[in-house]
């Protein structure tokens, strides 16, 4: 009734409005402003009538509801097929209040010959489900859920308070942990099939895990720091149940571990730009509550992706450094390893890229491990992707494995933005 | 009795004092505006004008799909009073994480400090039936690309007067004024667009992406083909073999390319069909000189009448 009203009153405003105009120009552009401002007014009212769950009605204009049309040409290359613009809110309407839901299919397969830890010949290693939504006006909340072949795990399940005072950023529930970059990486998100040998020895990795790195529940704080000239500088403190594959082990409710991350980011110049990390880990290892290990990383990634170009061209070198320090009963294991990996972007759907990791392994660091890598990747579209990876690795044990990777992403629904 | 240099010392102090307390408050007096694309940044400083400090975050020769969620502007929307943006699910690659890690509750989706644009303007090509991945990229909520009708610019310029007007109410007289002066300009340039269009009303063109409903609508051409085979799919050979007989056919002699796409097959089936390659801009700042929402529809008409002109019937 209200807008009703306010509608009867702009019209009769409007001859009223026109006398009092000296020019015709001005007449038309005010005839031409209170129409626009008709037309607002009356698709606020169908977007409110819509909220009622009260249908739109057809004189209703705007967004969400039909003006006019527009045919689709018959026969015309690269045309739609079927129906078109015809419009209405009904797709958006469908989901009110769902989550977006995605899922990512990850299939990969391994040739060659690896003694020491093969992948499996062909494998739908994971299946992600992933479930995306604003729990209210203060929190959101993102559900990854891993569907293996043997088992589902809840890869990632947390809620976010973006909106707390002091330019805090809360996070709590189960999450990858913010050491170096790759660790907070999804499996499918990254350039390679693989996680670097680096990974694998200094951060938990395990024989039959693909899903390698920091991960456990916990609660994540983290603040940006003022700093000069446009320097982004973000500090992160996290708390952990201090379980994380073979890294850490709670053998009591005291035993948490602890992660802290500084990042600092930079922009050289409009397409390039400079990010450098450092990280902390501490927590408990399999020897009990007395044994801690702690891990120190260093990580530091140079982007280059011209905007007018941005589709086609890219590069990105990235090198993260680990070391680590785990107590054990009769003495301290100190290990050090790393990744260095460039990719290339050749063109609109393909990238090339190499990795060569260096590790020694955490519970003996006399032993190291390294490998060298070459990725070709394909994406059809952004919703599907090709990926070869030929890898030499020479382990500790004096064998080498020639094995050649592939891999088939293909995403279904929508999948939540990844933060850069 | 007070010594000189301690009441000196005092006084400047106290002026220190009041000059910090005077700081943000003089900085408090502009709201800081973010808009997602030039084209939004544009219409807010038609209607913010001194009032506001806008900026934006995509460029205008940038593909606003395809940009890259950086820290620093992580930054910039952590300071933001405002945040407009497209919507439609132009933005669904890179503003969500953006706006979460801003840690700035103002612009939390829902928030008052949060404007989404395409809910005040006519939005084409919203899909109906059945919507699945065999159709491209398409945006299910209809095609993102509305700010090419002047029409919808005036509709985003008055929900921005609308919503700075919510945010500072002092200057809502101001604002108005604003509004209501960009409007009459825009009328005026309609008028001047409307008569360079209208010898060439009808005209069939082929674009590479569907960027331009809106545009072409408004100024009467008709689309009849794209480059892409379907939207955000790469041209193949045998949807270019078939562009190039389709337009050979129709007679076809315009083929629309926004800046930041590749040449190289447009001018392939430019070079078998005697068309001429048009780059158009989207967005405000594609070019240097294309600095405001008035001079974009300029500059592409600019160009679109002189390629008609070139190309003949």
């Amino acid at each position: 009734m209200r807008w009703g009203t306010v509608l009867v009153c702009l019209l009769l405003l409007a001859p009223a409005g026109l006398t009092a105009q000296a020019t015709s120009d001005d007449v038309a552009a005010r005839l031409k402003a209170l129409e626009e401002r008709l037309r607002a007014l009356e698709a606020e009212l169908a977007a409110l009538k819509a909220a009622q769950g009260t249908p739109p009605t057809p004189a209703a204009a705007v967004a969400g509801t039909p003006i006019a049309t527009v045919a689709a040409p018959a026969g015309a290359p690269g045309g739609p097929a079927g129906q078109l613009p015809v419009y209405g809110g009904t797709t958006a309407l469908s989901k009110i209040l769902n989550p977006d839901i995605g899922v990512i299919g990850n299939f990969t397969g391994a040739v060659g010959r690896n003694r020491v830890n093969p992948l499996p010949s062909l494998s739908l290693q994971e299946s992600e489900v992933s479930l995306q939504a604003i729990v209210d006006p203060y929190a959101r909340a993102d559900f990854f859920l891993a569907f293996g072949e043997e088992g589902v795990e809840v890869e990632e399940g947390y809620v976010t308070f973006p909106a707390l005072p002091g330019g805090l950023l809360v996070k709590a529930g189960k999450f990858r942990a913010a050491f170096g970059r790759q660790n907070e990486w999804h499996n499918h998100s990254l350039p390679w099939i693989d996680r670097p040998l680096v990974a694998f020895n200094l951060l938990g990795g395990d024989i039959g895990e693909p899903d390698t790195g920091i991960k456990d529940a916990g609660v994540s704080v983290s603040r940006l720091i003022p700093a000069p000239g446009e320097l982004f500088l973000e500090a992160t403190a996290q708390v952990y149940r201090g379980d994380s594959g073979t890294l850490f082990e709670s053998s009591q409710r005291s035993d948490v571990a602890a992660v802290g991350h500084l990042r600092a980011y930079k922009d050289l110049t409009e397409d390039t730009n400079l990010e450098i990390g450092g990280s902390f880990a501490r927590g408990h290892n399999d020897f009990g509550s007395d044994f801690v290990t702690q891990a120190y990383g260093f990580d530091a990634t140079l982007r280059w992706k011209p905007l007018r170009r941005a589709r086609y061209r890219s590069f990105i070198a990235r090198t993260e450094l680990t070391w680590s320090r785990r107590r054990e009963p009769l003495d301290v294991q100190s290990a050090f390893g790393y990744f260095t990996s460039l990719d290339y972007q050749l063109g609109r759907r393909w990238f090339l890229g190499g990795r060569y990791d260096w590790s020694e392994r955490a519970e003996d660091a006399f032993l190291h491990d390294s490998s060298g890598s070459f990725v070709l990747t394909y994406w059809p579209s952004e919703f599907s992707g090709v990926r070869g990876q030929l890898r030499r690795t020479r382990y500790a044990e004096n064998s080498t494995a020639n094995e050649l990777l592939f891999q088939l992403l293909f995403t279904l629904g929508a999948h939540g933005a990844h933060p850069f | 009795m007070i010594p000189r240099i301690v009441r000196a010392l005092i006084s400047l102090l106290a002026a220190g004092a009041l000059l910090l307390a005077a700081g943000p408050a003089a900085a408090a007096s502009k709201l800081k505006v973010m808009a997602t694309t030039e084209d939004l940044a544009a219409l807010a400083r038609e209607v913010g004008g001194d009032r506001v400090e806008v900026e934006a975050i995509a460029r205008g020769y940038q593909d606003p799909h395809y940009v890259e969620a950086k820290p620093s502007y992580i930054l910039k929307l952590n300071k933001a009073d405002l945040l407009v943006l497209v919507g439609l699910q132009l933005e669904i690659g890179w503003l969500p994480p953006l706006i979460t890690q801003s840690r700035n509750p103002r612009i939390q989706v829902g928030a008052p400090g949060y404007l989404e644009a395409s809910r005040h303007c006519e939005i084409l090509e919203i899909p109906t039936g059945e919507i699945t991945r065999a159709m491209g990229d398409v945006h299910p909520l209809g095609n993102p690309h509305y700010w090419l009708d002047p029409a919808n610019g005036r509709r985003v310029a008055d929900a921005l007067r609308q919503k700075l007007t919510e945010l500072r109410p002092a200057d809502a007289a101001y604002f108005q004024q604003r509004f209501d002066d960009f409007s009459r300009r825009l009328a005026e340039a309609e008028k001047r667009w409307d008569a360079k269009m209208a010898p060439y009303r009808g005209r069939k063109v082929v674009t590479y992406h569907r960027s331009w409903p809106n545009f072409t609508r408004r100024f009467g051409l008709d689309v009849v083909g794209f480059v892409e085979p379907k939207p955000g799919i790469p041209p193949s050979p045998s949807h270019t073999l078939e562009l190039i007989n389709y337009m050979r056919q129709e007679r076809i002699k315009l083929i629309l390319v926004e800046p930041y796409f590749d040449l190289k097959t447009p001018k392939a089936v430019a070079r078998e069909t005697g068309a001429e390659v048009v780059v158009l801009l989207p967005s405000v700042g594609g070019e240097k000189e294309v600095t405001d929402y008035l001079q974009l529809f300029d500059y592409d008409l600019e160009l679109l009448v002189a390629a008609f002109q070139r190309v003949g019937r």
